[in-house]
């Protein structure tokens, strides 16, 4: 009966039925600046990728390894890459600035290390930071919200406590107590060891953070379902909790967390350079764009690009990402891309 | 009128009890290393630990740790540094309230008027060019780390065009007090403030904007329009009063991200000495009573904050209010 009943409920759509995914893919395509934001963002990533590839073959440094006594020769000339000043008082000393060619093309930074290089390497930690911070809050935040929105009764009530607490305790507030503990001694899980360096730990707790951001929306949406007539009549005819969820329920949220992704990400990618560039997010000699603005701050007067490259990347980013959230949304729900 | 507010009241001391055990556990009892080892700083002697660990009760059970930290954070507040030999912690906090309440302050006054300025002129004629280029630029305006277009704004101000008409007002960077020097308070709040605000220029305008449009299809509006008013009475009175209901809920829930995180930033990049400095100097010598003290008393500001705008809310809406 039950196995009947499940077919029921889930019966095959008609040939020519347009569903939910088709038009939603037509309609993205449509859209300039959601087409665009998806190229500059794959272009970002991609540059990111190769970040290696780029230190090794083009500009031939490690970028990770100061470069105090350096030299580079430009048309033929051998200069220091960190030159004395010689204006004023001759006091202090200037990293090159930007190039124009292969090696040092967006100038040294304080060490000596190639710009551009740290560029793509702090760009691989953002991204992968962010992305697995982001995987990571829709699993959690969306396992909690439908648990609380489907069973109700006492898990609801728990869950949401708990969210509510984590909802009003101020994001920066949270990640910065929970990194600047994890800074100081690792996190000691059981057998499970995570060291203080590792890119691993800012990730975890920027997905914690982010976890009331899904489960909020997400108990609301599954609390609405779990009311209306299909599911009930799921319910009554026993089909089994499990395939009710997976059949009725996460097929009807999906287009949600579809959304709620890349707006998620562009939060993220936020906190992440916010704590990075308050030195408890990402750790020594390791960079991210966020701890490449906290040493380019040093240098903000006399060679300004150090600070600046690698914050318009985090702003390209984090527009394409919520560009495209925008577009995924009005793809979904097309009543209200008309109203905008 | 009484129940709700009450009920307001009961949630806003449960979310405070909770955050203090959150924080509490985060501090004390993350599994890792000893808490009186982080506690002290890095490089502490056997005498200061056993120092913390005496004052902290560590050798306690947790719930009498965690009642021992409440009184010395809120009744008796004599937390210590350690990094800084024995000062009192909450003393500064309090001497570094005013600097972040003066620059939170200035930012709403710009966020809530530029908002209101933005996303009004968008909404009047949505799809046009004017509402496509607000748009966006509110796009790039949350899409920037507030502490990177600091750093901008210090290097167009404070150096490359200093020199220029446009710019030679601005202060060097640091805090005065308002009760020294009004203007020389402002002026030097001007710019972070600014700086804070565009970020929620640009949510701000974008909600407003959306709100404005969909309340245009409401029926009191058609009721409105039916009855001659002017287009312009309609948007302004009819549907901006609307409008701005929604705004108000977003006001709360934000004033706490700003509080305890884009001022923490702004602070930092300008060199004001609030709360959030405060938060950043202990983070660079691991001085975590320091720490936790500013991160309980900026949550439970927060936190207060946000059941007060809920209460203000309820005189707002009259469906809420009547309830």
């Amino acid at each position: 009966m039950a196995e009947a009943a499940g077919d029921i409920i889930a019966a095959p759509r008609q040939d020519g039925a347009p569903g939910l995914w088709g038009p939603m893919l037509r309609r993205l395509t449509a859209d300039r600046g959601a087409l665009l934001a998806a190229v500059l963002l794959l272009a970002i990533a991609l540059a990111c990728a190769a970040a290696p590839l780029y230190a090794v073959h083009v500009a031939q440094t490690d970028p990770f390894h100061s470069n105090i006594n350096g030299e580079i020769t430009i048309d033929g000339v051998q200069r220091p890459v960190i030159e004395a000043n010689t204006e004023g008082l001759g006091l202090g000393q200037t990293p090159i600035g930007p190039t124009g060619r292969a090696q040092y093309l967006l100038g040294a930074d304080s060490q000596g290390r190639d710009v551009a290089a740290r560029l793509l390497y702090g760009g691989r930690a953002s991204l992968l930071i962010s992305a697995v911070a982001t995987l990571l809050g829709m699993l959690l935040g969306g396992t909690l919200g439908i648990v609380a929105g489907y069973f109700g009764g006492v898990a609801d009530a728990v869950l949401s406590r708990l969210l509510d607490v984590l909802w009003a305790f101020p994001v920066y507030l949270l990640a910065i107590s929970m990194s600047i503990v994890a800074v100081g001694s690792g996190l000691h899980l059981g057998p499970l060891v995570i060291e203080s360096s590792n890119p691993l730990l800012p990730a975890l707790i920027i997905g914690l953070v982010g976890v009331p951001y899904v489960a909020r929306p997400m108990r609301a949406q599954v609390r609405a379902l779990r009311k209306s007539e299909f599911v009930l009549a799921a319910i009554g005819f026993g089909v089994p909790t499990p395939r009710i969820l997976r059949v009725d329920i996460l097929p009807n949220v999906s287009g949600t967390l579809l959304v709620l992704a890349p707006l998620l990400m562009a939060i993220n990618m936020l906190t992440e350079s916010a704590l990075s560039f308050l030195s408890i997010g990402v750790q020594p000699p390791a960079a991210s764009w966020g701890t490449i603005i906290q040493d380019g701050l040093a240098l903000l007067y006399t060679r300004p690009l150090v600070a600046l490259a690698p914050g318009v990347t985090i702003m390209l980013t984090v527009l394409s990402l919520n560009l495209l959230g925008e577009a995924l949304r009005d793809a979904l729900d097309p009543r209200l891309a008309r109203r905008r | 009128m009484i129940r709700p507010l009450l009920a307001r009241l009961a949630q806003m001391i449960f979310v405070m009890a909770g955050i203090s055990v959150v924080t509490f556990a985060i501090f004390f009892a993350t599994p890792g290393a000893d808490p009186s080892a982080r506690i002290a700083g890095r490089n502490a002697s056997p005498e200061t630990l056993a120092a913390v660990r005496l004052s902290f009760g560590l050798n306690r059970p947790l719930p009498v740790q965690y009642g021992l930290l409440m009184k010395r954070l809120f009744v008796t507040q004599d937390l210590t540094s350690f990094m800084n030999r024995g000062e009192l912690v909450v003393p500064q906090i309090f001497a570094a309230t005013p600097v972040t309440l003066s620059l939170v302050g200035g930012a709403a006054l710009l966020w809530v008027g530029g908002a209101l300025l933005f996303g009004v002129l968008a909404a009047l004629r949505p799809g046009r060019m004017l509402d496509r280029g607000l748009m966006v630029l509110g796009l790039v305006g949350i899409s920037m780390p507030v502490y990177w277009l600091g750093a901008v704004v210090n290097l167009v101000t404070q150096s490359r065009l200093h020199e220029t008409w446009l710019f030679s007002w601005v202060p060097p960077l640091g805090y005065v007090a308002f009760a020294d020097d009004p203007w020389g308070w402002f002026k030097v709040l001007l710019l972070p403030s600014f700086t804070l605000s565009v970020f929620y220029i640009g949510l701000y305008s974008r909600v407003l904007r959306s709100a404005l449009i969909e309340a245009h299809q409401e029926d009191y509006i058609r009721t409105a329009r039916a009855k001659g008013l002017s287009e312009r009475r309609i948007l302004l009175v009819h549907a901006l009063r609307m409008s701005l209901v929604s705004v108000v809920t977003l006001f709360g829930l934000d004033f706490g991200a700003l509080v305890g995180g884009g001022a923490l930033l702004t602070e930092v990049v300008f060199g004001l000495p609030g709360i959030g400095k405060l938060t950043y100097d202990a983070l660079q010598t691991l001085d975590l009573p320091v720490i936790m003290a500013t991160v309980m008393y900026a949550s439970f500001f927060v936190v207060a904050a946000n059941a007060l705008v809920d209460m203000l809310y309820a005189f707002i809406d009259p469906r809420v209010r009547d309830a």
